[in-house]
């Protein structure tokens, strides 16, 4: 794998990984690391970090809905102007482009049903070109952006072996 | 109750209790220790292999297998064997099974050596090969490696070694514990020896695709080296699969044959649940064997340069999954070295005396950690040895 490749796999897992510890590990320097996140971010190849958050252990019941939205497709611009539309909501997390029975999968967040439900029946049904929705509660987090969220990863090796 | 050690036999009463076991004991009494003491991967096994398992389990192969191993798990390593050091062994009649390479190097000797004869073992190495020697009523002869010399074993070194009854030579590279390795040149320096004076090798590979210079070189590979040679490898360090316990042994059929003799009477056979396990890893699991191997490699230029900040030597190692810096800015032995880090910054590290005697004045170092232990621990040690530091840090050559 090429530099830039190895360098975005690290961070994609471990975004808190410091230029400095990245150089080490990769046998170049740090200047050169800077640059090429520098670059990556220009690019919008890196778009952001995040952080991955287990609410429920803070004590929130936020929601999180799974949506599947069938659209018709306008002329020229297809699904791209509606799927617009809905991004620009702050509660929508993610949409994305779906192959299938329907059109787009949008995933949204609030405080609880109420918000969601009032959110689909306002702002998402009533937008032009949106034919139906079907919404899907998140019951249980299991696994999220690569990390499970139940079982703590522990070392079961014994501590000291030949 | 009155002690029952005049039951025991002599020869065992002879072999040392293992170095290593003396410090576990010592790290299982401290709470809240950064390890860097472990020979096994940080990685799980592979969940698809774990997988696999589970589903053979599921279809209820939990009965023994032949002796030898299953034949399509032979024949999956005669294949995986040409890939890696390109030799051709007969499934049937070259391969035999064990339960891990541990096993494989005591059928080896068990199956060589008459009273007397002499094993040629280059240390600092793995724990088992001199008391295994010793056990098999064999007698180890350690041959020395050298820090300078990158940990490869030296023709002259070996060449003064040598008396008539020496009959084998144990290669152990990439080394446990040193991370020190042997390339084509390194061994063709050898052949001259090995061949004149009518040696086998055993060649313990465990650690060959934990390579991160050029391609691992087998001995078996080498001119007249084939049938002179006892290759073994497993499952447990490329593929993670310490506790599976898979290993096996390729070579001359007579000496396949003589050993699957003791196997058969001893082990009968390796567990069949690791067995299906090893076939599930050698047909599929290359793309995360070569993730995690990419993964050690980024860990131990992380450790390398941590060690060099805080003023402690080490050369590089190229293999495995350690390394072995010298600790003599603290002018301590290697037992008090590691007492002392567990009590004071509670970090683990191995005494290097625990692989021989040379091992003295070094400490190993186990990189197969969290990048943050790794970091942490070496901060730490950086701390002690500031505190402990003999010699000033500028004067050390």
């Amino acid at each position: 794998m090429d530099l830039e490749r190895t360098v975005l796999a690290l961070i994609e897992n471990d975004a808190r990984l410091s230029t400095k510890t990245l150089a080490t590990m990769l046998g170049v320097d740090e200047a050169e690391i800077k640059a090429l996140i520098e670059k990556m971010e220009k690019a919008k190849v890196i778009l952001g970090y995040n952080t991955v958050i287990n609410w429920e252990r803070m004590g929130d019941d936020g929601v999180t809905a799974m949506i599947d939205v069938k659209v018709a497709p306008e002329r020229e611009v297809g699904f791209n102007s509606v799927a617009e539309k809905i991004y620009r909501f702050p509660e929508v997390k993610c949409v994305y482009l779906m192959s299938g029975t329907y059109d787009l999968s949008v995933v949204v967040t609030g405080e609880s049903m109420k918000d969601i439900a009032w959110f689909v029946s306002h702002k998402l049904s009533t937008l032009n070109n949106v034919q139906s929705t079907v919404t899907h509660f998140i019951l249980k987090r299991y696994k999220q952006d690569g990390f499970i969220f139940e079982e703590p990863e522990e070392d079961k090796r014994l501590v000291v072996s030949p | 109750m009155s002690s029952m050690n005049k039951y025991i036999s002599n020869v065992v009463k002879t072999i040392p209790p293992s170095g290593i076991r003396k410090f576990f004991d010592l790290v299982a009494q401290t709470e809240g220790v950064i390890s860097l003491g472990v020979g096994e991967p940080d990685f799980v096994t592979p969940w698809h292999i774990r997988e696999a398992a589970c589903y053979s389990l599921e279809r209820g192969y939990t009965m023994y297998t032949s002796n030898q191993g299953l034949l399509e798990l032979r024949e999956e390593i005669a294949a995986y064997e040409k890939r890696r050091i390109g030799i051709e062994y007969s499934p049937e009649k070259e391969v035999l099974i064990t339960v891990g390479v541990s096993e494989a190097v005591d059928l080896a000797l068990r199956t060589l050596l008459e009273p007397g004869d002499e094993v040629l073992v280059p240390e600092p190495c793995f724990v088992s090969y001199a008391p295994v020697g010793v056990l098999t009523y064999g007698k180890a002869v350690p041959v020395q490696t050298y820090d300078e010399d990158q940990y490869r074993l030296k023709a002259d070194v070996l060449a003064k070694c040598i008396t008539p009854r020496s009959k084998v030579l144990i290669l152990a590279y990439p080394s446990n514990p040193t991370g020190g390795i042997m390339g084509q040149e390194d061994l063709e320096a050898l052949l001259d020896i090995i061949i004149k004076n009518d040696l086998i090798v055993i060649s313990d590979e465990i650690y060959s695709e934990l390579t991160y210079y050029g391609k691992h070189v087998s001995i078996a590979s080498l001119p007249g080296m084939r049938d002179r040679t006892i290759m073994m490898n497993g499952l447990s360090k490329a593929f993670a699969m310490t506790g599976w316990r898979i290993g096996y042994a390729c070579g001359n059929q007579d000496i396949i044959a003589a050993m699957t003799k003791i196997h058969q009477y001893t082990i009968m056979c390796a567990p069949i649940m690791g067995q299906k396990a090893a076939l599930e890893a050698l047909r599929h699991g290359e793309t995360e064997m070569r993730r995690m191997v990419d993964n050690y490699n980024f860990r131990r230029k992380l450790i390398l340069s941590g060690l060099q900040d805080i003023g402690m030597d080490c050369f590089e190692p190229r293999g495995a999954f350690y390394c072995f810096p010298s600790i003599r800015v603290s002018g301590m032995s290697s037992e008090d070295f590691c007492a002392g880090l567990l009590e004071e910054e509670k970090v683990a590290v191995v005494p290097g005396n625990a692989f021989g005697e040379n091992g003295e004045g070094y400490i190993r170092c186990c990189y197969a950690a969290s990048v943050n232990n790794i970091e942490e621990a070496v901060a730490k040690m950086g701390n002690f040895i500031k505190r402990h530091n003999k010699i000033p840090i500028a004067n050390i050559g």
